[in-house]
């Protein structure tokens, strides 16, 4: 058994902000990671970090309560953009290089929604700097990672509801093992992968942590609130960054016509998006008139990627794509602490949580701001944690391994479950994507319910011990239904549309909606209700 | 149109084979991967996350050369192996962490103060995502596998360009480090972002020759004659 005081799950740049900060204050941290410490979604984030001057924190507060669309808590935006500027010093003393202007000073830029310019950027690698920045110091303060570790259950006393560990399995030896700890943060990032097909995501986006958090009986909040991003490309749903359109690129349908204003929100965009793919139409992104030697100056990831993926060269062809699943609001419901709602000890940071920062909807910038200022707090909220109990006997273990068994020996393996992946995917996108409805909602619920039931006549083929990523990927999609039908339910019984939650069959706001949608679980099953707004 | 994956499980006999599997034209290798495993073969494994060339998970060796496999479209007749110079786990998957610590050893973190205005001078080199295709790459590790490697002498550059104390990183790599380097530049060629780490290891060379050190291949050059007895 190995114990530490803090266990961290997740080492993207929540996790390793958590755990520097942990550390700092004395705590003895490991952090554990189901792949290797970098590769998180932060390595993807190109656009930037809100930080706001003394000047701007009230307007900054302002843009994030107006983008919430009601969801947002004044308490915790006030947190995150009070402490916005110290977080982005925090990373340049740790040599994250951002970008300078010509007079030597740090460059931002304006991001939509934003009133004014606080976005800091490293080129359009600002997360993957950070990311890497934030490893280094790790390794520097001698931070204990355990790789390839991949999450399974929290261990949770029934009774105190106090979380004093996870147990994980170790995917380099295939054994079932668990680490014990005072206190637990959970870092474990977003749920789009659950539109499997169509995300931005990398692969493992299944939102492990909110379903391990739930089947330990905490609560998830906010699930049906899901941002998709207007430009990923059509085959293969690689992002196109905002930066095309900030650039002056704009959108044709497949008759040459342009249907929309590009620097409306993303939620915007994507909707009269989706209503032109509804009507089989293709939708472009056109950037020709911009010039290849301008495009190759500004936006080299972009003309690479177009190449790669699409086969195209942007420069003297339309670019065809779609709006995907990109950011989820939704997540672990905590506290002003950061604390996991109906646990003890059990935090919450990043993207896997919802702190009421970003609401129904995200401002851009604010996302890697929130895994930086929030992952700080959570690591020190986490050290002052005082455990009441001592690492008592606990059967989850037994439980996990059993399962993992079971898996191996009793799981027939009859349907094939990549089959049910994808087919979860097209389904969830096309009926609880950008535009929504009730019927749509209804069938999705009843397929993914029906997969639930069927789920121990699916199974593995690859029946090795170590390093068996077929077992991985099915324990992955075991995850993705259980985070889905909170989805789907919050997206079910909202029945008006806010931010990013678009119901074609209720078009308008409604105030007896502005509450939060609750999720937990009662012996299994998946209970769910709407809490007013503190 | 197929291709070759080199397949490797310890507890298997032989432990390594080649298969065969056709090609899914139009998609990536790492696509091309995911093909394989879903519908033909679920026991492939390998790496990958971020499909777009900023994780640097997906790294392998495509017929002798380090590539990433979300970046890169087979061709008939490729053959596709682990990458070198790592412990291989199973098939496409090995042993990254161990390459890590190099990063440990050469201590590239911060040191001392940051110089926020020559952060303009380290933009390529902060753009490393450690797919270590450049160490897969390196010759040096064929005749010592504890040389440093490009990458992390790469960020020590990075950080010492940026930071008020260069003296704990440029000790840290004089064993094992900027002078076992050939110069060769494999490192450069194979890197997926463009960072240069022969340029930086010579610049680190520079550095350390003014920390004091000097090329210890140098004083080994005597010609045969005891310069230390005088003329």
């Amino acid at each position: 058994m190995v114990v530490t005081d803090i266990l961290i799950i997740g080492s993207g740049g929540a996790g390793l902000s958590a755990a520097l900060r942990a550390k700092e204050l004395g705590a003895d941290v490991i952090v554990a990671t189901k792949t290797l410490p970098t590769n998180a979604n932060t390595c993807m984030a190109q656009g930037g970090f809100n930080a706001s001057s003394s000047e701007d924190i009230q307007t900054h507060i302002d843009d994030t309560l107006k983008s919430s669309r009601g969801l947002g808590s004044s308490t915790m935006i006030d947190l995150m953009c009070k402490s916005s500027k110290a977080s982005l010093d925090w990373l340049i003393n740790l040599g994250v290089p951002f970008s300078l202007d010509s007079n030597g000073d740090l460059a931002n830029r304006f991001m939509g929604g934003s009133t004014n310019k606080r976005t800091y950027y490293a080129e359009d690698y600002t997360g993957l700097k950070i990311l890497q920045g934030l490893y280094d110091e790790s390794l520097k303060r001698d931070i204990s990672f355990l790789t390839n570790r991949y999450l399974l259950n929290l261990i949770v006393d029934e009774e105190t509801k106090e979380v004093s560990g996870a147990t994980f399995l170790d995917i380099s030896s295939g054994n079932v093992e668990e680490v014990r700890a005072k206190s637990v943060i959970v870092a474990t990032g977003g749920y789009s992968g659950v539109y499997g097909g169509f995300t931005t995501n990398g692969f493992g986006s299944t939102g492990d942590g909110i379903a391990a958090v739930v089947r330990a009986g905490g609560v998830a909040s906010d699930l049906e609130f899901v941002q998709f991003h207007p430009t990923a490309l059509k085959k293969s749903s690689i992002l196109i960054s905002e930066a095309a359109r900030g650039e002056g690129g704009y959108f044709v349908n497949s008759d040459g016509v342009r249907f929309v204003d590009e620097l409306l929100p993303r939620d915007e965009v994507s909707r009269a998006i989706a209503k032109e793919l509804s009507q089989n139409k293709e939708v472009f992104l056109d950037v020709r008139h911009l010039g290849s030697e301008k495009l190759s100056h500004l936006l080299p990831q972009e003309l690479k990627l177009c190449k790669i993926h699409e086969n195209i060269d942007m420069a003297n062809e339309l670019i065809p794509i779609k709006s995907v699943a990109h950011y989820t609001m939704g997540g672990i419901e905590v506290d002003q602490k950061l604390q996991a709602g109906g646990l003890k000890g059990c935090f919450a940071a990043g993207e896997c949580s919802n702190a009421h920062i970003h609401g129904a909807n995200r401002l851009g910038g604010n996302s890697l701001l929130e895994i930086i200022s929030m992952g700080l707090v959570a690591g020190e909220n986490a050290v002052n944690y005082e455990s009441k109990s001592e690492f008592k006997e606990n059967s989850q273990l037994a439980k996990d391994k059993a399962f993992i068994n079971a898996v191996y020996h009793n799981f027939t393996n009859q349907i094939n479950f990549y089959e049910k992946r994808e087919f979860l995917g097209k389904i969830l996108y096309h009926n609880a994507g950008v535009i929504r409805n009730d019927t749509g909602l209804k069938g999705v619920l009843a397929a993914l319910r029906q997969m639930q039931r069927e789920f121990t006549f699916m199974g593995i083929s690859d029946k090795s011990k170590e390093f068996n990523t077929n077992l991985i990927d099915f324990i992955e999609f075991g995850n993705a239904l259980e985070v889905a039908e909170m989805l789907l339910v919050g997206a079910l019984h909202r029945n008006e549309s806010r931010g990013a939650h678009h119901r074609e069959d209720f078009p308008e706001l409604n105030d007896t909606f502005q509450s939060h949608s609750i999720f937990w679980k009662e012996d299994g099953v998946l209970c769910a209700e709407f809490k007013d707004v503190k | 149109m197929k291709i070759t994956i080199k397949r490797f499980d310890k507890r298997k006999e032989p432990q390594s084979i080649d298969m065969n599997y056709p090609i899914f034209e139009g998609l990536t290798l790492l696509e091309n991967f995911i093909k394989i495993k879903t519908t033909i073969d679920p026991t492939l494994s390998f790496n990958g996350v971020c499909r777009s060339g900023v994780c640097g998970s997906c790294s392998i060796t495509v017929n002798g050369k380090a590539k990433l496999a979300c970046s890169y479209k087979p061709k008939d007749g490729d053959h596709i192996e682990p990458l070198s110079y790592h412990k291989v786990q199973r098939d496409l998957i090995v042993d990254k962490n161990k390459v890590h610590n190099t990063l440990e050893t050469s201590h590239a973190a911060m040191h001392g103060d940051v110089i926020v205005e020559n952060f303009p001078k380290v933009t390529i080199q902060s753009d490393c995502i450690l797919c270590n295709s450049c160490f897969a790459s390196c010759p040096v590790m064929a005749v010592n596998e504890n040389f440093i490697g490009p990458f992390a002498l790469s960020r020590v550059y990075k950080y010492i360009t940026i930071s008020s104390d260069s003296k704990t990183s440029i000790d840290a790599i004089q064993q094992n480090g900027v002078w076992d380097c050939t110069l060769c530049g494999e490192c450069t060629l194979a890197c997926p972002q463009g960072i240069d780490p022969k340029m930086d290891i010579m610049n680190l060379r520079s550095k350390s020759v003014q920390s004091g050190y000097m090329d210890p291949n140098m004083q080994n050059m005597n010609f045969g004659l005891d310069f230390t007895q005088g003329f």
